[in-house]
């Protein structure tokens, strides 16, 4: 009798060393962005909590910085922010992506054509230079779930794109054909016979829209241009820069959400390549 | 007849793109709730020092930048303005700097900006094409797998983070070149100015390259690797043919295509890529202008340096499925 432990084992070695590596890295900042913060004794957002520009120790692990607010913490805080954007943001702009990829690649027709040509427009549009024109119009109020719904309308299109490319090759198929002919009504072949093909690619494209959303609101951040009350590794890194951590010699200050952000993103990566690669073996392409 | 069809749609499209991303970009500014106009009045009573103008007197004034901007009338006729104007590049004055005229500012800042990021773009992407090219076709080799790793690690951080390293490297803990770019106010055929320009450039312009050669030797490997997997490269090898000749006619020719596009899609795109270098490094081109337009809310700038990026990312594309035809023979116009 074969248990389920096995079957997640057997999945588990199918999977090449490159996506554990990933996987392994990013597990670790989601354990510490939000089972670690649970126990973060302070408001990280408050000035003048501790002395300024102390060293490590065993107290404060990374230090203090020039305006009293513990560098462990504050990182903490810091990546559970930016883990929030990225998540909401890929969560609902894949979701988004395959709602319209799937209805208008089953359908077809005008809709279809009207769908594509705006997906094409907003594809085309810069994103970056909008991106600081809103948050600069909104002067700083920005919270989380506005900057992610942003982020959202920038990164639905391009995966609807692919959906909808990947369900007229799917809709081609015999199976579909046969489906339709004993009379399954289409809901149901789009749910049960289109999907689990789409599925594992939504996957990777989730793992992917993290990444870039993430790196878009840092981008912003670090041009000052986030919300300047919320904690997320771009606008550290900004606030580093501001106060010239490097002048100071606080090099804990800056140096811990660049090398933080950097691991992340090489985890991120790692874990999307891995998971395309073993897509594509099940495949057997 | 089929081929003008196809070229007539084409156009359509990107004159309809072009119509329909501006047309976000102008409703958004017009939706959004700060007035420009009575920034800039603060502004300029501010900068004349104290004296404090009468109130008819600040009426008026807002009266005529009003009119000067195109924001008198109902919405709709101040969006038909102002589409006019954008894309006939009549862009008016500035905000910020008033009265400088936007299109004066804009042809100042461009030819850092082009210069730098159509200079980095094609040099990485020569470099990287070829080194991924030589990884793919040599995969088990330690040099390519340590060469995959790398440009592994480097392609998914974000631009910033390369140039924060560098700057801490080369520029705080030694000081081989200045931290914010400083380049003498005109350009002069002199040996000093010369100096001055290369000092200034040297950091973005190679963060920017190995950034770009991170993308180009992942896709150009992947790409040449599962080339050379292919039945008509087994048999060019069955056949016996020289290597050179496989990896230069069978593998290169054939990945080089679809390079092509991504490079013509990335150079639609440099305005937008120019922003985080140009702030990042403190270089006076069109990204540090956009940024500095964001700061001091200044529409007419922000609005055109973004109208410019749209009609050159929708225009690359447009040359791109126009030209792609040419290159591969196995796609069709349809």
């Amino acid at each position: 009798m074969l248990k389920r432990i096995d079957i997640f084992m057997c999945t588990w070695r199918a999977f090449g060393v490159r996506f554990k590596i990933g996987l392994l890295i990013v597990s670790m900042f989601f354990i510490f962005g939000f089972i670690v913060t649970v126990f973060c004794p302070i408001d990280t957002a408050e000035l003048s909590n501790y002395m300024k520009n102390m060293k490590s120790s065993s107290e404060h692990l990374l230090g203090t910085n020039a305006v009293g607010q513990d560098i462990f913490w504050q990182l903490l805080m810091s990546i559970k922010n930016s883990l929030i954007i990225g998540v909401l943001t890929a969560t609902f702009a894949t979701l988004l992506a395959l709602l319209v990829g799937i209805s208008s690649g089953f359908i077809g027709g005008k809709t279809e054509r009207v769908v594509m040509f705006l997906c094409d427009t907003i594809i085309v549009i810069p994103m970056l230079p909008i991106l600081i024109m809103i948050a600069s119009l909104l002067k700083g109020r920005a919270s989380i779930y506005i900057i992610s719904l942003i982020l959202i309308f920038f990164n639905w299109p391009g995966p609807a794109r692919q959906t909808r490319s990947l369900t007229l090759s799917i809709r081609e198929r015999e199976f579909i054909n046969t489906a339709l002919f004993s009379g399954e009504s289409k809901l149901k072949i789009i749910v049960c016979e289109i999907m689990p093909h789409i599925i594992p690619w939504a996957m990777a494209n989730i793992i992917n829209t993290i990444l870039v959303a993430i790196a878009a609101e840092s981008s912003m951040a670090v041009l000052g241009l986030s919300s300047a009350s919320l904690n997320t590794l771009g606008t550290m890194i900004y606030q580093a820069r501001q106060y010239q951590a490097l002048l100071l010699g606080n090099w804990n200050w800056i140096g811990a959400p660049v090398v933080a952000m950097m691991v992340m993103f090489i985890g991120l990566f790692f874990t999307f390549t891995g998971y395309n690669e073993y897509i594509s073996r099940k495949r057997g392409l | 007849m089929k081929l003008r069809k196809y070229f007539a749609i084409r156009f359509l499209i990107w004159a309809l793109t072009i119509w329909l991303g501006v047309s976000i970009v102008v409703f958004l500014v017009r939706i959004m709730p700060s007035d420009p106009i009575e920034t800039m009045i603060n502004r300029l009573n501010n900068v004349s020092g104290g004296s404090t103008m009468p109130e008819s007197k600040i009426a008026a004034q807002r009266e005529m930048f009003r009119v000067q901007f195109g924001l008198v009338g109902t919405l709709w006729q101040q969006y038909w303005e102002s589409m006019r104007n954008l894309l006939t590049f009549n862009f008016g004055p500035s905000f910020s700097s008033y009265p400088t005229e936007v299109s004066f500012l804009i042809g100042r800042a461009m030819p850092y900006t082009i210069g730098l990021l159509l200079g980095t773009s094609l040099i990485s992407w020569v470099l990287g094409n070829a080194i991924g090219l030589f990884v793919g076709l040599n995969p088990r080799k330690w040099y390519s797998k340590t060469l995959e790793t790398v440009s592994m690690c480097v392609y998914p951080t974000p631009y910033f983070i390369m140039a924060l390293i560098l700057l801490i490297l080369f520029c705080y803990l030694n000081s081989f070149f200045p931290l914010t770019a400083d380049l003498p106010n005109y350009f002069s055929f002199t040996p000093y100015y010369f100096k001055k320009l290369f000092n200034s450039f040297f950091l973005p312009a190679s963060s920017m390259i190995v950034l770009g050669c991170g993308w180009w030797i992942i896709s150009m490997k992947s790409l040449s690797n599962s080339t050379s997997e292919e039945d008509f490269v087994h048999y060019a090898r069955l056949k016996g043919l020289k290597n050179r000749t496989i990896s230069y006619s069978y593998v290169f020719k054939n990945c080089i295509l679809s390079q092509v596009t991504a490079l013509a899609l990335q150079l639609g795109g440099i305005f937008c890529g120019a922003m985080m270098v140009e702030v990042m490094f403190g270089i006076p081109g069109i990204g540090g202008l956009l940024q500095m337009a964001v700061v001091q809310s200044d529409y007419n700038l922000m609005l055109s340096i973004i109208t410019i990026s749209i009609v050159a990312v929708a225009t690359a594309t447009l040359i791109v499925d126009l030209i792609y035809p040419l290159l591969d023979p196995r796609i069709r116009y349809s």
